[in-house]
């Protein structure tokens, strides 16, 4: 179970938190302007890679606030943690 | 009393004070507090404890603790049975009932002992090979019953479990020398410490190594270490708790017992502890060695003969032999033999035992240098054991200098293995250490260290000093800075090993590798030349190392006889992944609270206890208790169903919809966020009106249906359905905090702050009317779709003319707390108009007849709002919504899309089975073409009405289908779905 450091609350064990993707996913339009193959890319196609990889939370069970993770796929850890005001952290997969 | 046969006349840890009467296999015996089963089993000459798992061949006791293999035993009878315990670990009680499994009517007498016969029919991949045909299923039945282990409770658990969550600075796992010292260099430090040992009473080996700590008796040692750390404020001391897993970010789970006590409040408890620092001296087990016929009862670890001799003051035998390839193996014979037990001999397998021979022979013990065990005598105990020049087996059926020790036990040590399992699934490496034959941690995870012999410090001194350093190294890493003092110290000791991963063949006799899989030598080596060369692949075609001891005594034999069977280096073997438990965890344990109703509480209403006065019937809708019904006198379901049918279209009625979402959206550009998530357009909502919205997600999947209320101008109430409110308000959160951060829209989930009633049948106004309200109720003031803030009962009220029955309504939102008095005066007031309440079963009926799509029910997870006949609004609409580039694939526009329409069976006393399918050709059944979704009688139309979802269905009104279920057939025809009063002149009167 992760521990993930929520920038308004402090650490905080996973099941107060849920898994919303990653980022950054741009959402394309207006939607007259985008292609089909576009619309699809942003669907459903993720990077999905072994490493690092910049994700969002959300502290569902605590302030309710989105966060970026940067988490480990293979090892689990977590190096850093932002608010969504904050600058995306930089990774190198 | 009379002294046990076997018991000595004194010393040993137990309570002879406290005698305790238990029973195993339906036999009394007495044993002391301070016993485990298996030891007082011992004393009471109880060899035999099981049968083996294929073979039904008699087993004994093998080890001390939860490494044993063989005396698997289920306790207790009912619902508190537990199976498949280790009698090893089992703490003796009063009363206590144990029950050998795998064998009827009883250990000592199996009627499947008849299967040893069969031995050689049965090698590895034999389930595998044999009951193919014509499928498992068909032998799975009787192979199970032959081969189980123990049997589940035969109802529910009445024990309580519970469940905590700790935070510390330092774990410490296992309270052996070096977790003892690791615990009190942490806790001197300043550390919050946390030591945890899976055992009754700390001090793991020195229990019964009768070592020296400090130039005291180590025991002593033990007792004031253990008195410091519970007197500390800053450390915590778990006994009876075993640590069975470590996950991700220093997650540490431990399962504490509360033994079998009649008396206890608790029976187990499971503890989350998150650690910042983790220190493993989760300690070493000694390994069996492999030689032929190694499981005769009477064959023990030499460790487990010592801890029986010393702790237990048991005597497992009266005339022993020693079989070593260790150093270490020498010191049983040093405890055993002042205790009566006479050394027939040493026999180490090693050709030049060194200094430690020496010694031993100086001591007057008998040392057989170079030798090796070729057979044991004895079937139901052992009787002798034969050993011959390790030379001499090499030769095929050579019996040159065989000499045969007559014994009534055979003492093994084939060296130590580190217990790594809790490093290793924390993704620790591990190293292969060919000096220490054995795994040891390698580079470890951050913040995790392993101490003493799980480190592979198989010395006390070492394991003192090692387990000081890192406790204290732990402590400092977490900020605390006492002075943690001086490391305790011991004698140095010899512990070196040449390992012996199995005897030479010897004619046909079975070596056993794993005894509790009835695993043999012989096994492996079909397996290796059936060219399974992954060791994971040779766990499961041989199964060893499986079942509740995983291997503990057997696994690293496994893998130095594949070694030497492939030609393969261990380290490139290595080890099969160690995955948590580490020693079996009841079920109990991890449900801990979350069992019955407290499984997943049900949500309940600010009417509930109006409910229960009015005898509904409850049910869970969503998560929420609602009421399906209300039962009335002497009238059945049915009627009473009908009934409230009757109310709601010829008078009025009452329905509790508080479960409905509530969602404030406020903000100048509340407006704008809106009219991006429904589907259907709320920019043009005028304040002081609702409309009908659906939302989609970003699939253009209908995710939800509900009114939005516009209160003002920046101002909207959005109503979701009951049990999607979470989810749309988590939704909002997420566009606005995502997405939208630009916008300036605050939304908050007030469903729970507001009861709704619903007020619904023609006499609605009349009813309202009677209450006292400064709002006006003139049709022409308070139209169909529009919302008015106002006080009722001199209460703040939200009035929406809204309603899910198709007649004249009135949505009341008040306070929560109001609820409840607002429904008792408008049951109260009603009484004259003929008002009932109406449950969810009655609504369901109405809403269907009305052609009112519930949605989950009559759409799913492909349904699009063009499906659904919401094509004109999406029309009208220019702006983006959420979903709105999903409508324009080429999929969302095929013509055969399915639709929603009614359904009238051509009988109209049939009620079409939900889930029929819509039939394209009746004669071949086949080729769905949709199916019924919603299906019931109604009271109004004195007809059966359907809805259902049909290929193409908005265009094929009136068109005749056939409808399929289960090898029945219905004529019916498609029609709209708006069955009761589809011009709407009911709602809007
Ligand atoms: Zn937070």
């Amino acid at each position: 179970m992760l521990r993930i450091s929520c920038p308004w609350c402090g650490p905080r064990d996973e099941p107060e938190f849920r898994w919303g993707g990653e980022v950054p996913v741009l959402r394309p339009g207006p939607p007259e302007a985008v292609s089909d193959s576009a619309w699809a890319q942003y669907l459903f196609v993720r990077d999905n890679p072994k490493g690092w990889v910049r994700e969002r939370w959300v502290h569902a069970f605590g302030c309710r606030q989105w966060l970026i993770v940067v988490r480990n796929t293979v090892t689990h850890e977590i190096r850093a943690t932002a608010r969504l005001t904050e600058p995306l952290p930089e990774v190198t997969p | 009393m009379r002294m046990s046969a076997h018991r000595l006349e004194s010393g040993g840890r137990i309570d002879r004070g406290r005698p305790l009467a238990f029973a195993f296999d339906g036999r009394r015996y007495e044993g002391f507090a301070g016993d485990t089963l298996a030891s007082a089993l011992l004393a009471n000459g109880v060899r035999i404890l099981g049968r083996s798992f294929k073979l039904h061949r008699p087993r004994g006791i093998l080890g001390a603790w939860g490494e044993e293999p063989n005396a698997i035993v289920q306790i207790g009878t009912g619902e508190t049975t537990v199976p498949n315990l280790k009698a090893t670990q089992v703490e003796l009680a009063e009363a206590l009932e144990a029950r050998s499994v795998n064998c009827w009517p009883s250990a000592r007498s199996d009627v499947f002992a008849f299967l040893k016969m069969f031995g050689p029919l049965m090698p590895a991949g034999f389930y595998y090979k044999t009951f193919k045909w014509p499928s498992w299923h068909w032998f799975e039945p009787t192979v199970r019953r032959a081969a189980g282990l123990g049997v589940a409770p035969t109802g529910a658990d009445p024990d309580r479990y519970e469940e905590r969550h700790e935070h510390c600075d330092v774990l410490v796992v296992g309270a052996g020398p070096a977790g003892l010292a690791a615990a009190l260099a942490a806790t001197r430090a300043g550390a919050r410490t946390v030591l945890a040992d899976d055992r009754p009473v700390l001090g793991g080996a020195l229990q019964w190594e009768e070592k020296t700590v400090d130039e005291r008796p180590a025991l002593e040692w033990v007792g004031e270490v253990e008195g410091e750390l519970r007197a500390a404020s800053n450390a915590r001391v778990l006994t009876r708790t075993t640590a069975f897993g470590c996950y991700d970010h220093h997650l540490v789970a431990l399962a504490e017992r509360f033994g079998e006590q009649t008396a206890r409040p608790i029976r187990e408890r499971l503890w989350h502890v998150r650690a910042e620092q983790v220190v493993l001296a989760t300690g070493a087990i000694e390994r069996q060695l492999v030689f032929p016929d190694n499981d005769v009862p009477g064959v023990m670890l030499a460790s487990a003969a010592r801890n029986y001799a010393v702790q237990y003051a048991v005597r497992p035998g009266r005339r022993a032999v020693l079989v070593t390839s260790t150093d270490s193996g020498y010191d049983a014979a040093e405890s055993l033999k002042p205790r009566g037990i006479a050394i027939e001999a040493i026999v180490d397998t090693r050709m030049d035992p060194g200094e430690v021979a020496a010694r031993a022979r100086r001591a007057g013990f008998a040392v057989r240098a170079g030798y090796v065990p070729v057979r044991v005598h004895g079937t139901r105990a052992v009787r002798a054991i034969d050993i011959q020049p390790l030379a001499e087996t090499l030769r095929a059926h050579s019996t040159g200098s065989l000499l045969r020790l007559e014994c009534d036990l055979v003492c093994v040590s084939g060296g130590w293995t580190p217990s790594v399992h809790l490093f290793s699934q924390a993704r620790g490496q591990l190293r292969y250490d060919a000096e220490r034959a054995a795994f040891v941690p390698g580079s470890g995870p951050k913040g995790f260290q392993c101490a003493g012999s799980a480190a592979g410090q198989f010395a006390l001194r070492e394991c003192l000093t090692d387990g000081f350093a890192a406790g204290r190294k732990a402590a400092k890493a977490t900020g605390a800075r006492s002075d943690a003092g001086i490391s305790p110290i011991a004698a140095p000791e010899r512990t070196a090993v040449a390992p012996f991963w199995a005897a030479p063949r010897h004619d046909h006799r079975k070596a056993w590798v794993d005894l509790q899989n009835d695993v043999t030598r012989a096994d492996l080596e079909l397996a290796a030349r059936e060219n399974l060369r992954s060791v994971e692949h040779v766990k499961r075609y041989t199964t060893t190392g499986m079942a509740v001891d995983q291997g503990k005594t057997s696994n690293m034999n496994a893998l130095g006889i594949l070694s030497d069977l492939t030609k393969t280096p261990i380290p490139q073997i290595g080890t099969t992944t160690f995955r948590p438990p580490y020693d079996p965890v009841t079920l109990g344990t991890l449900a801990a609270r979350h069992v019955g109703p407290l499984y997943r509480p049900l949500r309940r209403t600010p009417l509930d206890s109006q409910h229960s006065d009015q005898g509904a019937c409850f049910e869970d809708f969503g998560g929420w208790r609602r009421a399906a019904w209300y039962t009335s006198h002497g009238q059945s379901r049915e009627e009473c169903i009908r009934a409230e049918k009757r109310a709601a279209r010829g008078a009025v009625s009452l329905f509790d919809g508080s479960p409905l979402g509530k969602i404030e959206v406020r903000g100048p550009d509340a407006a704008v966020f809106l009219n991006r998530m429904y589907c259907n357009s709320m920019k043009t909502l005028p304040v002081g009106r609702v409309r009908y919205g659906i939302m989609l997600s970003e699939h253009g999947v209908i995710l939800d249906d509900g009114v939005c209320l516009r209160l003002a101008e920046d101002h909207f109430l959005v109503s979701t359905t009951s049990g999607g409110a979470d989810r749309i308000f988590s939704g909002f959160e997420e566009w606005l905090q995502c997405e939208w951060p630009d916008l300036r829209v605050l939304a908050t989930n007030v469903t729970c702050a507001w009861g709704n009633i619903a007020i619904a049948g023609p006499r609605a106004r009349e009813l309202l009317s009677l209450l006292s309200t400064d709002v006006d109720l003139d049709p022409k003031a308070f139209p169909h779709l529009s919302v008015r803030c106002g006080r009722l009962e001199n209460v703040p009220a939200r009035i929406a003319r809204v309603g899910f029955t198709g007649e004249l309504s009135f949505e009341i939102n008040v306070a929560a707390g109001y609820t409840a008095a607002l429904w008792e005066r408008l049951l109260e007031r009603g009484a004259p108009l003929g008002v009932r309440p109406i449950g969810i079963e009655a609504l369901q009926d109405l809403r269907t007849e009305k052609g009112y799509l519930h949605v989950g029910t009559d759409t799913d997870g492909r349904t699009l709002p063009t499906d659904i006949g919401m094509g004109e609004a999406l029309a009208k609409k220019s702006e983006d919504f959420v979903g709105r580039r999903s409508l324009e694939r080429a999929e969302a526009k095929r013509p055969d899309r399915l639709q929603l329409v009614g359904l009238s069976a051509d009988d109209p006393g049939t009620v079409l089975p939900v889930g029929a399918h819509v039939v394209a050709d009746p004669k071949a059944r086949l080729g769905s073409q949709g199916y019924v979704t919603s299906s019931c009688m109604s009271e109004a139309l004195g007809r059966t009405v359907a809805l259902g979802l049909v290929q193409g269905g908005r265009s094929r009104h009136g068109e005749s289908v056939a409808i399929y279920c289960n090898g029945r057939l219905w004529p019916a025809h498609i029609v709209s779905p708006q069955w009761y009063d589809p011009k709407g002149e009911r709602l809007n009167a």
